[in-house]
């Protein structure tokens, strides 16, 4: 069994890690099937915080928006896999996961300009 | 491949757009009105780490990552209006690195005002807020000296005050820091980045006040050839400083007043407003409860503008204080213009602790400053204070506001009416009487006429110039 984390905001990987007051905690049985989901809302947000929560919780792998080196680091160290900088829906980030083809850095949102795709 | 935008008209050419902004030394991003990015400048690239490929068309909060997006979206700010806005924040960049910014956001309007996009431009305040300890003091309560109870108490609610938003009436008697604690307060604000306007509201005539206030536009009054913004205009994301706000005429308290209310400045002969995003800051050292008895001072403005106040204690009120802050002065001074001194002497010390300072601050300063200025011996003895405070009895009971007349001339003075000037002699003729003195018992030597006047031989020199002596 795996655990992800994905700070989130309206649904969406919020772009800041240290701004997250909403985690969205994800059971898998490995990559594929998705066992349970549950939602933990924090009272403040706070990087140092949301680190000790993760380590709490046992996550093993991260998925989030930009992330200071040190909490980086940090969390690399105690063996979470921390995809940052991703930016888009939670869902279409957590696919990619599964499908072993999130990086870090990837941007998930359609790109448009004045209502029109491009 | 995206096509080259250009800026048409301006000039008899086409300008490449891309470069133009490239020109510009901050980040400028520019979006469209669903905040989706446009184009990034090389400036943006170089201090967000992302680049214009990977973030056009996508939501500017996932490429900017700043706090304010997440906390405070400036743009949602806007609500539509047609202003800017400023603001400090923070960014994490694809190095990982948290930079503090400065965030300025701005509507981009077609050419019938409708809004079409928005401009951010992102500066990097890294080397500012590594300033040095010196520095960071000029700016902020570490420059306003003092240790007496009242104070302190002082001390403890300034940071408070300054990290909100509402209107500050600073009173106290003339030369007790009101300037200084405004400044302060603008320093450590949230909107110390914006600009810090000062008004003296005693200082111009009622019908010129209103124009420097709020503007004026071309052609309200003879000799308006032109809009002019107003002060309140150009305080725009930052702090107006209305000093002796006991002095503004009461047809403009009103208008004050109505700006206050709606925070939107109307120009003289303006119809179109201007929401103006300003705090107030006021001083005085008149008695406005006393002022609205008389029906001098409009009390809903008293009131409006009382929301906090913070009173000065005048210096003789500051127990324990006078010796600190001639210790400050006498260091700031001797620093100033190089000259070692090794304190005041016993007696000087004594005359200085005891005398009333009516002037405050203010006259405590010019008293130190005179005194480094003019001793020659190793330490400031009595005779090189002014002359006045020798004569002067201790007044710790004096009424405030009155500015004692000198009851006697300093000794230089004395000096220079012997040479037949007037006792009324400026700095500057008392101050070439004093190198002209010295040049004499020197024998016109320079070297020897600096050293007996304490000052090096570069400075008598740019004295002997300024003053015009042969």
């Amino acid at each position: 069994m795996s655990k992800t984390a994905i700070p989130l905001k309206d649904n969406r990987i919020i772009p800041r890690f240290d701004l997250a007051t909403e985690i969205l905690i994800i059971k898998s049985e490995g990559r594929s099937e998705i066992l349970d989901k549950k939602s933990i809302l924090l009272p403040r947000s706070s990087a140092e915080e949301l680190c000790h929560l993760l380590l709490a919780e046992n996550i093993d792998t991260l998925i989030c928006g930009a992330m200071e080196e040190e909490y980086f680091e940090f969390l690399q160290w105690k063996g979470v896999d921390v995809f940052d900088s991703v930016a888009g829906a939670w869902d279409l980030a957590f696919i990619r996961w599964q499908t072993n083809q999130l990086a870090s850095g990837d941007i998930l949102e359609d790109r448009q300009v004045e209502g029109k795709k491009i | 491949m995206r096509p080259f935008p250009h800026i048409q008209t301006l000039m008899s050419r086409p300008l490449d757009f891309v470069q133009l902004l490239d020109e510009i030394p901050l980040g400028v991003i520019v979006l469209d009105t669903d905040r989706r990015v446009v184009h990034l400048n090389q400036h943006f690239q170089a201090i967000t780490g992302m680049d214009i490929k990977k973030a056009l068309g996508i939501h500017c909060g996932n490429i900017l990552r700043s706090g304010a997006c997440i906390t405070n979206c400036p743009v949602l700010t806007m609500n539509g209006t047609h202003r800017s806005i400023t603001c400090q924040s923070d960014i994490i960049n694809m190095d990982r690195q948290k930079l503090p910014i400065q965030l300025t956001c701005a509507p981009i309007l077609d050419t019938d005002g409708i809004i079409t996009g928005y401009i951010e431009t992102v500066e990097n305040l890294t080397s500012k807020a590594s300033r040095t300890l010196d520095q960071e003091a000029a700016y902020s309560f570490a420059n306003i000296i003092g240790r007496c109870e009242k104070m302190a108490s002082i001390f403890q609610t300034l940071p408070m005050l300054a990290q909100s938003e509402t209107s500050i009436l600073i009173t106290g008697e003339t030369g007790t820091g009101k300037d200084l604690v405004a400044e302060a307060i603008h320093q450590t604000s949230q909107r110390a980045a914006g600009p810090f306007i000062k008004i003296n509201c005693g200082a111009l005539p009622e019908t010129l006040l209103e124009s420097e206030l709020f503007g004026h536009t071309k052609g309200a009054f003879t000799g308006a050839v032109e809009n002019k913004p107003g002060r309140f205009k150009l305080a725009h994301n930052g702090t107006i400083f209305l000093t002796e706000i006991g002095d503004l005429p009461l047809a403009l308290q009103v208008k004050l007043l109505t700006f206050l209310d709606d925070k939107v400045i109307y120009p003289l002969g303006g119809t179109k407003g201007f929401d103006a995003n300003v705090r107030i800051l006021a001083a005085t050292h008149r008695n406005l409860e006393e002022m609205v008895d008389q029906g001098k001072f409009r009390k809903d403005l008293l009131f409006r503008l009382n929301v906090a106040r913070i009173h000065l204690p005048p210096l003789r009120e500051r127990e324990g204080d006078i010796r600190l802050l001639l210790d400050h002065f006498f260091s700031h001074y001797t620093r100033l213009i190089s000259k070692d001194l090794d304190g005041f002497s016993t007696d000087a010390l004594a005359c200085l602790m005891t005398y009333g300072y009516e002037g405050n601050i203010r006259e405590l300063k010019n008293i130190v400053e005179y005194a480094v200025n003019v001793t020659q011996s190793p330490q400031i003895e009595t005779q090189n204070l002014p002359a006045y405070l020798l004569d002067s009895s201790p007044s710790p009971t004096l009424p405030p506001n009155r500015i004692p007349a000198p009851k006697a001339p300093s000794p230089q003075v004395l000096r220079a009416q012997e040479k037949d000037m007037s006792p009324t002699a400026t700095w500057s003729q008392v101050h070439r009487e004093m190198i002209l003195e010295a040049l004499k018992a020197s024998g016109g030597k320079k070297q020897a006429a600096a050293r007996r006047l304490g000052i090096s031989r570069s400075t008598l020199w740019r004295n002997i110039r300024k003053y015009n002596i042969q």
